[in-house]
């Protein structure tokens, strides 16, 4: 190092940006980088996660670094690859192009990996080459001339094992040197008619004032090749001349995009001549050994049914434990606050609609950690594409590809997480098909409903379980068959164009870093308590309000008992009015207003029907809650229309079922999907097209069963 | 050996790429992950279900469905 070079320090905040295709172990180098010293957030109208830190150079100086998202190709074929495109090329508002590229490589797989490092390397940014995973590598037998390399490409090369910290030290003592240059691009011209092409497409361009008249050649290519007819990232209104723009070129020069490609792996080919030294003979490693098993005819069904099994085990029963305590804690705090105040609005205001909607938020909080724990490690460890390798062929009858899977089978525990598992789709069309379908799958919260309208439609002890089982089994069978129906109807006629191409990558099996799955189940959480949990409160809130006013004041003259006097305050509310303004919507599928005002409250959330026909029909509640549900279920059987008939007739109870497997009664659902699809338009479509549905077969259903 | 599809080679093939289609958008990314006439591949399995097929190219292992494997021509090695 020279003296100038001493003397002039780095900026002050200087913007590194890391980038790299996926699976090269990008995330665990930002980890090792930045430490704790990081921001998870979301780029603004995408949902793309954005991941900001802070790292110091050798003398101290502060430097952000940004973990941009992984990519193979600066043309874009999802919104994560059209985030990277526009962070490098300068288009986003909300991000700094980066004024230093570290371009992240897994050395096994080097000639893929430059293929992004040929692009990037025309940006005209300083960048630093990180060969990660170099143990792997070189106990392949592989071996490289890191000096060689690093003159040939004209930047710092480092080998490192970035999940180990091993290189971490020459890395930072890279990133604090002043004097980086930009890197000479490796194709050596951009094949002259090409480039020619792309000057008269960006003059073209700039008349629409899409990109500058002094912009890099690149973001026309990059803008008009990106083959992909949803154009991620790019405004409606200059889709159009994107397209002629590219219409003029492929003109000009047919086929030119796989001419550039052609291109860039014959400049590294000839770039790694005489630099790497593979082994002649390739032995089978630990990933082909495992996949021999993993994707077996037999034992690779065997594995992931267990696998399953396992999660349902950990979703279902263990996380009782936990959501126990919560709701324990909630119900203690309830009392406190009991006691410490007199009875009235405020009161009421604390418990019944502030503590209630925190308790109902945080509820979700130990499913989702599990399910997300669980996806990270799956996804960690490189089993997660192995599932989607082997559900494809199911999916792909509906039009949805392997990646699916796992959302819609999280969703029989609770469609939120399940709805925010869907983030691993990388392709926006068939994400949201599978966010539309998730809610359909049978959840927990649909289990006490089922149970007590089953428990309704064939009373007494002497109806074999059996029977109660293969009803309850007949209920989640017709989830799943709603599900697949509506994705292929969504597919076919909502969303259509050609179904997305299943390309996925099955990287080699590595060990999970615990830290990394840990951090990320955190920031998704955090981020559900955040964005969700203000929804949820405020529409628990609302529905307190709904169900509570206007007030019934106690007339001496007529003493209640206390839950009758419940009863009668329901009714008077605005809720139980609304109840009794929908009976003639309700009526068709055999319902009462009673039943309308379960409804209406069920829209919270479906667990909350019991509980208000409980409190409709008087029933005293107990601490048991076996016995508050047979109470509840006695009750419902005595329950006559004026006329004398009974209302819970097996057409009733039926009806009700059939409502409660399609109707969308979940307010959490309806705020994540709004998170997740950044619109009110697509929860607003699924509450419709699902309740919808739900209400046309009960309806059906019930019209039926009164011809017999 | 005879010219064939990439989605007719037996689990355990290794062949060499002859030729991709161009124009169409998904091979274009199947090119832009390394499969390039003259690109050596090897046919690894086929899911259990039938569909997708896995293969290795440059060392990585890559899953496509017989659909874009059709249009992918190749001569085996032996």
């Amino acid at each position: 190092m020279t003296a100038t070079t001493m003397l002039t320090p780095l900026k002050e905040g200087m913007v590194y940006a890391l980038v790299g295709n996926p699976n090269c172990g990008k995330t665990t180098l930002f980890n090792a980088l930045t430490g704790l010293k990081q921001r998870v957030g979301n780029y603004p109208g995408v949902t793309v996660e954005r991941k900001e830190g802070e790292c110091f150079s050798q003398h101290g100086v502060r430097l952000k670094v940004i973990d941009l998202p992984g990519a193979y190709s600066l043309n874009a074929r999802s919104p994560d690859e059209a985030i990277l495109r526009d962070v490098l090329l300068g288009r986003r508002k909300d991000t700094p192009r980066p004024d230093r590229i570290i371009c992240v490589v897994d050395a096994s797989n080097l000639e893929r990996n430059l293929y992004l490092f040929t692009q990037i390397l025309e940006l005209g940014v300083p960048c630093i080459l990180v060969l990660n995973m170099v143990d792997v590598a070189e106990k392949a037998g592989t071996r490289f001339d890191i000096d060689r390399l690093s003159d040939r490409f004209g930047m710092p090369v480092i080998p490192m094992v970035a999940s180990q910290k091993k290189g971490l030290v020459e890395l930072k003592m890279a990133m604090s040197r002043p004097d980086l240059t930009a890197p000479k691009p490796l194709l050596d011209a951009m094949p002259v008619p090409i480039r020619g092409a792309l000057v008269r497409s960006r003059e073209n361009l700039a008349t629409s004032g899409i990109v500058s008249a002094t912009a890099s050649p690149l973001e026309p290519l990059y803008l008009i090749s990106g083959h992909d007819p949803t154009h991620y990232g790019i405004e409606a209104s200059a889709v159009k001349a994107i397209e002629q723009a590219r219409e003029q070129v492929e003109r000009e020069i047919p086929g030119w995009e796989d001419r550039l490609v052609a291109a860039r792996y014959d400049a590294i080919h000839a770039a790694l001549d005489g630099i790497i030294r593979r082994p002649d003979n390739a032995s089978a490693t630990l990933t082909d050994k495992l996949d021999t098993f993993l994707l077996h005819k037999f034992w690779g069904w065997l594995t992931l049914v267990s696998t399953l099994g396992f999660l349902f085990y950990l979703i279902f029963s263990v996380v009782e434990i936990p959501v126990g305590w919560i709701e324990g804690r909630f119900e203690w705090l309830n009392d406190i606050v009991k006691g410490w105040m007199a009875d009235g609005d405020l009161r009421g205001l604390i418990t019944d609609g502030i503590l209630a909607g925190v308790s109902g938020v945080l509820v979700f909080l130990p499913q989702i950690l599990i399910l997300f724990f669980f996806i990270g490690f799956m996804e960690d460890t490189g089993y997660m594409a192995r599932i989607a390798f082997l559900m494809d062929r199911i999916m792909s009858r509906v039009g949805l590809t392997g990646k699916s899977f796992l959302p819609l089978l999280g969703s029989h525990a609770c469609a939120v997480p399940g709805v925010m598992a869907t983030r691993t789709i990388e392709s926006p069309r068939d994400r949201l098909i599978t966010i539309l379908v998730s809610p359909l799958a049978a959840c927990s919260a649909r289990l006490p409903v089922y149970l007590l309208l089953i428990a309704a439609l064939v009373p007494g002890e002497m109806v074999p379980p059996l029977t109660k089982a293969s009803i309850l089994l007949g209920l989640y069978a017709m989830g799943i068959i709603g599900a697949f129906l509506f994705a292929w109807l969504f597919n076919k006629k909502l969303l259509p164009g050609a179904p997305s191409a299943m390309i996925l990558e099955l990287p080699a099996y590595k060990l999970p870093a615990l830290g990394n799955i840990v951090r990320q189940m955190w920031s998704r959480a955090w981020m559900f308590i955040r964005r969700a949990g203000t929804v949820i409160m405020g529409l628990s809130i609302l529905l307190w309000a709904l169900l509570t006013y206007p007030k019934l004041g106690a007339d001496p003259a007529k003493p209640l008992s206390e839950a009758a006097f419940k009863s009668a305050a329901l009714e008077h509310s605005l809720g139980g009015r609304l109840g009794q303004a929908i009976e003639p919507v309700v009526r068709p599928m055999g319902g009462d207003w009673k039943i309308g005002v379960g409804l209406i409250a069920s829209f919270a959330a479906r667990e909350v029907f019991g509980s208000t026909l409980g409190i409709i029909y008087s029933v005293e509640e107990t601490e048991d809650e076996d016995e508050s549900q047979t109470r509840l279920r006695d009750r419902l059987a005595l329950e006559k229309h004026p006329d004398g008939r009974p209302v819970y007739t097996p057409g009733l109870c039926v009806a009700l079922l059939v409502f409660f497997v399609f109707a969308m009664q979940c307010l959490s659902t309806v705020a994540v999907v709004r998170r997740e699809t950044q619109s009110w338009k697509w929860p607003l479509f699924q509450l419709a097209y699902m309740t919808g549905t739900g209400y046309l077969l009960a309806v059906a259903v019930f019209q039926v069963s009164k011809l017999f | 050996m005879k010219r064939t599809r990439l989605s007719d080679l037996k689990p355990g093939a290794r062949a060499v790429i002859a030729s991709l289609p161009e124009g169409i958008p998904s091979l274009t990314r199947i090119r832009e992950l390394g499969l390039l006439p003259g690109t050596r591949v090897q046919f690894v399995r086929r899911a259990p279900l039938g569909d997708p097929v896995e293969i290795c190219v440059r060392g990585a292992l890559l899953s496509l469905r017989d659909s874009e494997a059709i249009h992918i021509e190749v001569d085996p090695l032996p």
